[in-house]
């Protein structure tokens, strides 16, 4: 058996001072490479917590309590800052929700574009610039030259993601995190986003996470899915078994609340109350068996 | 937009000095004190008192004194001090390049020991070292300029004499000095030792104004970067592998600066208005130690004088300030 790209098992985290308030529930995900993997749930299902958590960037007021983030068979929960640094800088990238805050306002376009090549690739600027340069044709920026001399302020909410997406492929990494990356972008804009995103991974052969509220996003682009409800996996699997096939009353719930390209006559059906209940009960049931192991 | 905000300024700066003018030449005239009584003796006759005010034309209707003396300065002629008996241009001249030199290089100290303190300070957050890094800043906050002076007086001038205590340099000096910027022109000619006078000189004075101000920046600054190192563009740096330090200094600086340089020219201001105690504290040879005795001895041209340079220097620093908020804001710039 070959170790997948990443394997998160059994991780567990709390919220608040006394660590009473658990975010994660024992959640399990493997990611192969070149898997395009959707991380799927409504607002505060954990998404970003796990997205956060891969990439060692926690909040102070979030504990990691127990279990394993192993990228490549090495735990990154066992390296000290600059190890995990140097472990991730190079090797896992992100690509943020909202364009509009994730460039440094006072820094141009190239310099946001060439400090990891130089930092991790040793390059020199102009190969940087040169890099940047193809980079920017790759994810299909008009007048890339005059791109890169510009500021942040002076492009457009698409174009910077696009910059943002170059950026997180420049160093050649093995996995991409994608938190949200369309949700603050245009309608219209936001098919382009995606379909970008998915030539870039199959280009490039990464492993993609990608963390999404819209099944509709994870049938267009996911391979695999993992379903959340309150920090606990609900439902796993190849999308295509996924979405035609639901185990869980919470993913044919949520399938039938989600409109349908194909069937336009169906969809935004609210995802009834005792479904919701029925999540409930299984959290509690769940945390229930953990404190009568603790 | 460069341009326009210096046609713009350089409009409200003459009206600006000319309102200046005008109240300090009424409060002058209505505040209590004669500039002659304080010149002559006792026993000097009402006709002797008389010449004199004709002579520095006291005797006018204050508009007519206010239009002579305004006619002068635009002529580049601000007229001659009681006190002093010399032109008040020359004296100006003089005295200006030592609070020059004196401001300019607690200015540069306040912003290094302010830039250096912020940066550890946010290096620092969350752990002990930022509570106690905030604690000593606050302090700082408290102790103003004239506190530091005397307590340096005491400490390293009585105490523990190490430093000269006043003066601008060794009064033995006798290298003749081409301008009268003598820490700058010595530098820059190699005069090294003589540098190293002036600047022995200089450390007391420049540490009592410097401090409060560094602290000032201190905390606007670490403000500005704690708010600047929660942004997400820090947070993709961060994901980048970027080191702790390249993250505060290159990534939240360049936008932490901005308001901090906006608040750090109003207290810059104050720098200049604590010269006037400090030098006289350290009888530093400035225009600062020159407006006490010009006030003591009701000298009214030589105070005119000062009031006009010391609002000018306001002027061209905020002028200053603002065009370089300009500068290293990219979307300022561009328009
Ligand atoms: N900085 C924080 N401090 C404390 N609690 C937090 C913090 N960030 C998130 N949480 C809590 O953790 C839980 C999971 O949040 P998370 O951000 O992972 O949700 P999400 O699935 O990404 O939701 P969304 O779709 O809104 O982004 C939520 O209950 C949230 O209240
Ligand atoms: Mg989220």
């Amino acid at each position: 058996m070959t170790v997948p790209l990443l394997a998160v098992s059994h991780l567990n985290a709390v919220v608040g001072r006394a660590g009473n308030a658990p975010v994660l529930r024992d959640v399990s995900l493997t990611i192969a490479r070149g898997e395009v993997h959707g991380l799927v749930g409504e607002s505060g299902a954990g998404k970003s917590t796990i997205a956060k958590a891969i990439l060692g960037i926690l909040p102070h007021g979030i504990r990691i309590t127990g279990g394993s983030i192993a990228l490549e068979g090495e735990d990154l929960l066992t390296f000290d800052a600059v190890t995990l640094r140097q472990k991730l800088g190079p090797a896992v990238s992100l690509i943020p929700q909202d364009p509009q805050t994730a460039l440094n306002p006072g820094r141009r376009i190239e310099a946001q574009l060439t400090d990891g090549l130089r930092l991790w690739k040793g390059m020199s600027a102009k190969d940087a610039h040169a890099r940047a340069l193809q980079l920017l044709e790759e994810v299909q920026m008009r007048e890339p030259a005059r791109v890169m001399r510009s500021f942040p302020h002076e492009l457009s909410g698409g174009m910077r993601q696009r910059v943002l997406i170059a950026a997180a492929f420049a160093l050649e990494p093995k996995l991409v995190i994608a938190d949200e990356p369309t949700t603050a972008l245009d309608v219209t804009v936001q098919k382009q986003i995606l379909r970008l995103i998915r030539s870039m991974q199959e280009r490039h052969g990464t492993g993609v996470v990608f963390v999404t509220h819209d099944l509709g996003v994870v049938a267009q682009i996911c391979d695999r899915a993992t379903l959340l409800y309150m920090g606990k996996v609900m439902e796993q699997g190849n999308v295509s078994d996924l979405l035609n096939k639901p185990r869980h009353a919470y993913t044919k719930a949520l399938m039938e609340a989600c409109p349908r390209y194909d069937q336009p006559g169906r969809g935004l059906a609210p995802v009834p109350e005792e479904v919701f209940a029925a999540c409930r009960a299984e959290i509690a049931a769940f945390d229930q068996a953990g404190a009568g192991h603790g | 937009m460069i341009a326009s905000v210096l046609v713009k300024r350089a409009g409200m700066a003459i009206v600006t000095l000319f309102g200046v003018a005008v109240v300090v030449f009424l409060l002058l005239r209505v505040a209590p004190g004669d500039p002659i009584a304080m010149m002559i003796g006792a026993g000097a006759s009402a006709s002797d008192i008389a010449d004199l005010r004709a002579r520095y034309g006291l005797d006018q209707p204050l508009l007519v004194q206010f239009g002579i003396w305004l006619a002068g300065v635009l002529r580049g002629d601000f007229g001659v001090s009681i006190s002093l008996r010399r032109d008040v241009l020359e004296l100006l001249a003089e005295r200006l390049p030592a609070t020059l030199e004196l401001a300019g290089l607690a200015c540069t100290f306040a912003v290094v020991i302010g830039g250096a303190v912020a940066v550890l300070g946010t290096l620092l957050r969350r752990r002990k070292g930022e509570a106690v890094l905030d604690g000593v800043n606050g302090l700082l906050l408290a102790v103003p300029d004239f506190v530091w002076a005397l307590a340096f007086v005491l400490l390293l001038g009585v105490l523990w004499p190490v430093l000269p205590l006043s003066g601008r340099m060794d009064p033995s000096v006798g290298v003749p000095f081409v301008t009268r910027f003598y820490l700058t022109e010595s530098v820059l000619t190699g005069r090294f030792v003589i540098a190293g006078d002036i600047i022995a000189h200089m450390v007391m004075p420049v540490l009592a104004l410097a401090l409060p101000l560094a602290a000032v920046i201190a905390r606007i600054l670490k403000d500005g970067l704690s708010e600047a190192m929660v942004q997400d563009y820090v947070l993709l740096a961060r994901v980048k592998g970027m080191s702790e330090l390249r993250l505060v200094v290159g990534e939240a600086l360049r936008n932490a600066v901005g308001p901090t340089l906006a608040l750090t020219g109003v207290q810059f201001t104050f720098l200049i208005g604590g010269t006037v105690i400090v030098e006289r504290i350290f009888a530093f040879p400035g225009i600062g130690s020159m407006a006490i005795d010009a006030v003591i001895n009701r000298d009214l041209p030589l105070i005119q004088g000062l009031v006009l340079v010391f609002g000018a220097l306001f002027i061209l620093v905020n002028l200053a300030v603002d065009l370089a908020v300009v500068a290293l804001n990219p979307r300022l710039r561009h328009g």
